[in-house]
């Protein structure tokens, strides 16, 4: 666990590894991506931020707590969007309702944005929950046992 | 396949040669009994499914293989496999004849039903015909993004994609249930080692 050229490394992609998996999410419209493959990217940085520093670091930038209210949060959002399109008084998740005015579909693109952030937030979270939790279980492997 | 031609174009040879070094891949998983060594070549197999993929322009499809197959499972089950042996345990051969007979007959069955699939591309295909037509043609007046694959995930079937984000939450909160954040005994939070400890004291 002491490996100074991966550390380097380390820290050098987890800012990147992140812009990568905010460009994902929101250029889903445009490209390739999304909200599902974000969230993984997402949570591909803080993983790769537990295999050099430890779980225990890994866990004082990103607690637990705050992943499960991100699970629980970024499914209400999607949810929440849907409700919102309600009271707005057209169906479940009919994007049309939030900007009806709109000649370019403004309202579909809103509502897309909207939803994927909340697939995006509860897949990312629910990544790394997993990763916590079956990581946090043994403390180390023997170099033998490779 | 009637009026579908073979043509042995580079594409064509990418193609099989992927999906060759992806049968090599799968039958050298199912003869290692090195669980890392099988782990690792799992994840071998989504990157090359994943660039399949690409070479059939399901580009958000080899995406996703690559982000969630060949990263994220990896890892989890390098870390699953470290709560288990390293190792296999031997399995004698040549002991199952109904399970082989099973295999064989599904997978003969499988080869036939190709017969009467559609060629690769067909835009007679019942796929191609009804409502990806429509999603095709309607995407750029309902929603008008680029992407129809994300239109149709997330403005076309919202309702459904809404239901895959509740399958991974029930998921996260299933791993979370089952091997907890450490077990709690009267509000206060203790690890197995020392739980373990206690009960061996």
């Amino acid at each position: 666990m002491d490996h100074l050229i991966l550390k380097v490394t380390t820290k050098l992609l987890f800012a990147p590894i992140i812009l990568f998996a905010l460009y994902v999410q929101f250029h889903g419209d445009y490209g390739p991506g999304g909200g599902f493959q974000a969230g993984v990217i997402f949570a591909v940085a803080f993983i790769l931020h537990a295999f050099c520093f430890g779980l225990a670091e890994t866990k004082k930038v990103l607690p637990q707590k705050a992943l499960t209210i991100a699970m629980v949060l970024g499914l209400m959002f999607y949810a929440g969007t849907g409700v919102a399109t309600l009271l707005l008084g057209g169906n479940f998740l009919a994007y049309t309702e939030i900007d009806p005015q709109s000649t370019h579909h403004a309202g579909q693109h809103y509502g897309i944005l909207l939803v994927e952030w909340g697939v995006g937030v509860t897949v990312a979270s629910t990544m790394l929950t997993i990763f916590y939790h079956f990581t946090g279980r043994e403390p180390d492997i023997d170099q033998e046992d490779w | 396949m009637t009026g579908y031609h073979l043509e042995l174009s580079p594409s064509v040879w990418l193609d099989l040669s992927l999906l060759t070094m992806m049968v090599l891949v799968a039958i050298a998983m199912l003869r290692s009994r090195h669980l890392f060594a099988v782990v690792m070549l799992s994840g071998i197999y989504s990157l090359l499914s994943a660039a399949f993929f690409v070479s059939l322009d399901a580009v958000d499809v080899a995406f996703t293989e690559a982000a969630v197959g060949a990263g994220v499972s990896t890892v989890l089950m390098l870390a699953g496999m470290l709560l288990t042996a390293r190792r296999e345990k031997p399995i004698t051969p040549g002991r199952a004849p109904v399970a082989l007979a099973v295999v064989i007959a599904a997978g003969a069955a499988l080869i036939y039903a190709t017969i009467d699939m559609p060629a690769f591309g067909d835009g007679a295909a019942p796929a191609n015909a009804h409502v990806g037509q429509a999603y095709v043609e309607q995407t750029p007046n309902d929603i008008a993004v680029p992407n129809i694959v994300t239109a149709v995930l997330a403005s076309y079937r919202g309702f459904d994609t809404l239901g895959e984000v509740m399958v991974i939450f029930t998921a996260g909160v299933a791993v979370m249930l089952l091997l907890g954040a450490g077990s709690v005994r009267g509000g206060r939070e203790v690890s197995d080692v020392d739980a373990d400890k206690n009960e061996a004291a």
